[in-house]
């Protein structure tokens, strides 16, 4: 699993969670099982679905993003789980 | 086949079910609670072909998998309640997503029906749905409509019923699984030695396989082998892991999803273009960094001013009025008064009006409260909101969804915490959801207010203002710190759901949908008081009433009040107006003659003052004559002792009862307390009206109003009589006391919504008891602290403001957990166990 607040790593893969609002990414594999899978799918986030981030909040967590046409809120904890190949 | 045809409504959240529901059953629904969940069940009923019908409302779910209380009970009810036809309602606009519950439904192999509901926000994004194709494509029949507009109730009905005369398929829907095919078979097959267990055979297998809780548990009751079974479904779940490189539960759900998305894909004759949606662009200003917080507070204030400004408007000009006159009917059908005192049945009678009046006059308000929560929700905003301030709650344990239910409660001055904490439903996440249900007594809500003005009124009447805005704001600097402790305490055991929220389209809610909302809301609301608190207020009665007097002071009083008596029939004696004031007449002679007063004072000028003459001429020309301005000097005579006998009775009977009250059982109790409350200067009276005032808090200031009014005399107000009555009692006092009722444990209505909210009696006890101890502990701190430092109210309370703010900060930037590598939360540290 990638630290928080690193980047990239060799193969040009990142986490949702360190993407900057604007940035368009494509999902590669959800980094957990049970529950925040089944949440996190429930809402689109499933390998090769686009996602689109849309904005920070406020205070900078939570995130906007827009997946399958849709808006859909998340903190960022939760988001460093799903790594995403830049677009 | 005869008998009420079972229905039930299935959808994810935001598929716009519940006006789908209120288009098929209209008025006529019933809320109640799934059996042993907090899960909300809404049933109504509607006439199908002809035959009777009856809806149940499902909570929207995303899946049928059993993480949530809300999926459980969906299940539990397709499989289990059988219903003969399952209306799945599918956001038009949104087809990828709500498919997937569709082919989860499918799986359970209920008796579907698809009803594409929002097709006018797809027209509007510009897509074109083929419903055939996907009636062909999923094997069931499929009808359209825009339920906020009523439309497509027709076709709906017609699917409907024909799928209830439609016999079981043959050929029940499958998704394709390849290459976990042949692992379901196999768990199918040990399954298929158990008969028939009374849910579907391969659905079962593959919720096995899937890892599912809840379905293990359900083979372990049924099943006669659960341990040969357990052994075959580890041992396939093992083989899969190894030769497909991921867990069965995650390529089902892929599998599912995949296959959703191909349908959506083939029903779709254009899908909608790339362009920024009209969402979008509201969310670039509502979310916005330096807006959004902005447009926040100013949401807030709008529907504050709204419903407290308004709604109290609206009770001090309606409701109360109207309140008033039902309760003169009612007081006209109760025994006359007493000369000394009141039968016991009119004074039960008049205590019971009082104690529902007080609350039913709060109607209008509640409305507004919910009528613009209503739209809140309805528009799509309460999510933003949650956004916004996600981050600042998270640091105290709370939840982004936490900031309705606070500011339903009175987060500032004016609320009520019953729909606050009717609110924290939303909540998704238990933990923050428990610390929210437990913050929210200590908001201020609009009971609190009438202890508030009259303390700040008598104590800080030079900066009353400054004090109004300590009190208002100072609460929200103890419950946050509150919060934080709580939850790292009571609630420290329960998990952190994520946080992971759909941010649906705004929309113009309509007027019907709100209406029908909030009125139902203020109906339970009503139905509520009218039970528990009118059970309390007469228990309440009873302590205040008895033991009551003993016999010889009663007697004493008595004689008092005969001589009293004596003296005015003396002056009466022989006079043409003796018939009119003998025995009980002048008590009504006493009523005549003040209402007469209260008339010529509110009368501006001569005209108005002629008119009150003459209508009280009309009433009684006997008392009349009396009473008249140019009544003669004989009558001036008997008016002047009529008014001194009408004096000496109210000492009399004021004396009387001050004495019941002392002797009181509350009164009793109120000195008992007095050596634990003397530390926060409180006095049995003041005990005694703390304790009234549990069934509602307005209660302490009646309370507080029955025991120094008495004393004073009618013609000083409260204020005055509070600072006179109490010779030693200061604004620390008058602080503490503030405190204390800031902190008050919530009321009986609140008390019993929270027992409902979260489904045990134990954490309404910890709602109760908590606040009590902080309160005295508060209260006791401030006053003795106070005076050890000998300084006074005003230092005091700055003093104490700049101490929670503090503990504020302190807890907000206090860590949860040490930190691990991901940011910490819960969540992301049992994962990383894991």
């Amino acid at each position: 699993m990638d630290a928080y607040g690193e980047k990239v790593d060799a193969e040009g893969r990142v986490h949702l969670g360190a993407m900057r609002p604007g940035a368009r990414c494509t999902v590669s594999r959800v980094g957990c099982e049970g529950c925040l899978a089944q949440r996190l799918g429930d809402l689109g986030l499933v390998p090769g679905e686009e996602v689109l981030v849309m904005r920070n909040a406020p205070l900078r967590d939570p995130i906007e993003i827009k997946v399958g046409g849709f808006l859909v809120s998340l903190r960022r904890c939760e988001a460093s789980l799903v790594e995403v190949v830049a677009a | 086949m005869s008998g009420r045809i079972l229905a039930a409504l299935a959808g994810q959240p935001n598929c716009g079910k519940s006006t789908v529901f209120n288009m098929l059953t209209g008025a006529r629904q019933h809320v109640a609670n799934f059996p042993g969940v907090t899960v909300e069940k809404k049933s109504g009923h509607f006439r199908l072909a002809g035959r009777s019908a009856e809806l149940v409302d499902l909570p929207g779910a995303y899946s049928i998998s059993s993480y949530s209380p809300e999926e459980r009970v969906t299940r539990d009810f397709l499989l289990f309640d059988h219903p003969r036809v399952v209306v799945n309602v599918v956001d038009a606009s949104n087809l990828r997503r709500h498919l997937c519950l569709t082919v989860e439904l499918l799986e359970l192999e209920a008796n579907v029906v698809v009803h594409l509901n929002m097709m006018d926000v797809a027209a509007r994004r510009g897509q074109q749905l083929d419903a055939a194709v996907l009636s062909q494509r999923l094997g069931v029949p499929v009808s359209s409509g825009v339920g906020h507009k009523g439309q497509g109730r027709a076709g709906l009905m017609e699917v409907m019923a024909r799928a209830v005369d439609e016999p079981a398929k043959d050929e029940p829907f499958r998704v394709d699984y390849g290459p976990l095919e042949p692992r379901i078979k196999a768990v199918a097959d040990v399954l298929a030695e158990g008969g028939d267990l009374g849910v579907p055979r391969r659905w079962l297998a593959l919720r096995l396989l899937e890892g599912d809780g809840e379905a293990r548990r359900f083979t372990q009751e049924v099943f006669f082998d659960p341990v040969r079974l357990a052994a075959v479904v580890a041992g396939q779940q093992a083989a899969f892991r190894e030769s497909a490189g991921e867990s069965a539960a995650a390529f089902a759900a892929l599998a599912r999803r995949r296959l959703a998305r191909t349908l959506a894909a083939a029903a779709t004759l254009k899908s909608a273009g790339p362009e920024k949606t009209r969402t979008d662009a509201i969310d670039d200003f509502v979310c916005h960094k330096y807006f959004g917080p902005v447009i926040l507070v100013a949401v807030l204030f709008v529907l504050y001013e709204i419903s407290i400004t308004f709604g109290e408007m609206l009770t001090e000009d309606y409701t109360r009025p109207l309140l008033e006159a039902v309760k003169s009917v009612v007081v006209g059908l109760l025994p006359p008064e007493g000369m000394l005192e009141d039968p016991i049945l009119r004074s039960l009678g008049l205590w019971f009006v009082d104690s529902i009046n007080e609350l039913l006059g709060y109607v209008p308000v509640f409305f507004m409260l919910f009528f613009c929560v209503s739209f809140l929700e309805d528009s799509g905003y309460m999510p933003r909101m949650a956004f916004i301030l996600d981050r600042l709650f998270r640091s105290y344990g709370l939840h982004g969804q936490s900031t309705m239910p606070m500011v339903l409660a009175g987060v500032y001055l004016g609320g009520c915490c019953v729909p606050g904490v009717m609110a924290c439903k939303a909540i998704p996440d238990d933990k923050s959801r428990l610390a929210t249900i437990l913050i929210i007594p200590l908001m201020n809500c609009l009971a609190k207010a009438p202890l508030y003005l009259l303390l700040v009124g008598a104590f800080f009447p030079h900066n009353a203002a400054a004090a109004m805005f300590f009190i208002s704001t100072v609460t929200l600097f103890m419950a946050l710190p509150m919060a934080r402790v709580l939850s790292s305490t009571l609630l420290a055991g329960l998990d952190n759901a994520p946080f992971i929220m759909e941010m649906p389209p705004y929309h113009m809610p309509t007027l019907g949908n709100m209406l029908t909302r909030s009125l139902g809301k203020v109906g339970f609301f009503i139905q509520k008081i009218l039970t528990v608190v009118t059970a309390i207020a007469v228990i309440v009665f009873v302590l205040l009433q008895f033991p009551g007097i003993s016999r010889d002071h009663k007697a004493a009083y008595q004689a008092r009040l005969d001589a009293a008596r004596e003296n005015l029939d003396r002056t009466l004696a022989g006079s043409p107006f003796a018939p009119l004031l003998a025995g009980d007449n002048v008590l009504e002679f006493i009523r005549y003659k003040t209402a007469y007063q209260s008339a010529r004072e509110a009368g501006e000028d001569a005209g108005a003052q002629a008119a009150a003459d003459g209508r009280f001429q009309k009433e009684n020309p006997g008392y009349f004559a009396l009473v008249a301005p140019d009544a003669g000097t004989a009558a001036k005579a008997i008016l002047a002792e009529a008014d001194a006998f009408a004096q000496s009775r109210d000492a009399i009977t004021g004396e009387m009862r001050r004495e019941r009250l002392e002797a009181s059982f509350l009164g009793i109790l109120g000195r008992g307390l007095e050596p634990v409350t003397r530390f926060a200067g409180f006095n049995w009276r003041i005990n005694a009206s703390l304790l009234s005032a549990f069934a509602a808090k307005e209660s302490a200031v009646a309370t507080l109003g029955a025991l120094y009014r008495l004393e004073a005399g009618d013609g000083q107000s409260l204020e005055t009589a509070l600072r006179q009555g109490e010779t030693d009692f200061t604004s620390l006092n008058a602080l503490a006391l503030m405190l204390f009722m800031a902190l008050y444990p919530p009321c009986v209505s609140t008390s019993m919504t929270i027992k409902v909210q979260t489904g045990q009696s134990r954490w309404m006890a910890v709602a109760i008891l908590y606040p009590m101890a902080l309160g005295l502990v508060v209260a006791s701190a401030v006053f003795s602290g106070g005076r050890f430092l000998g300084v006074d109210g005003n230092t005091a309370m700055w003093g104490f403001y700049a101490l929670a703010v503090a503990a504020t900060l302190v807890a907000g930037f206090l860590p949860h957990r040490p930190r691990s590598v991901l940011p910490a939360t819960p969540v992301c540290d049992s994962l990383q166990k894991a």
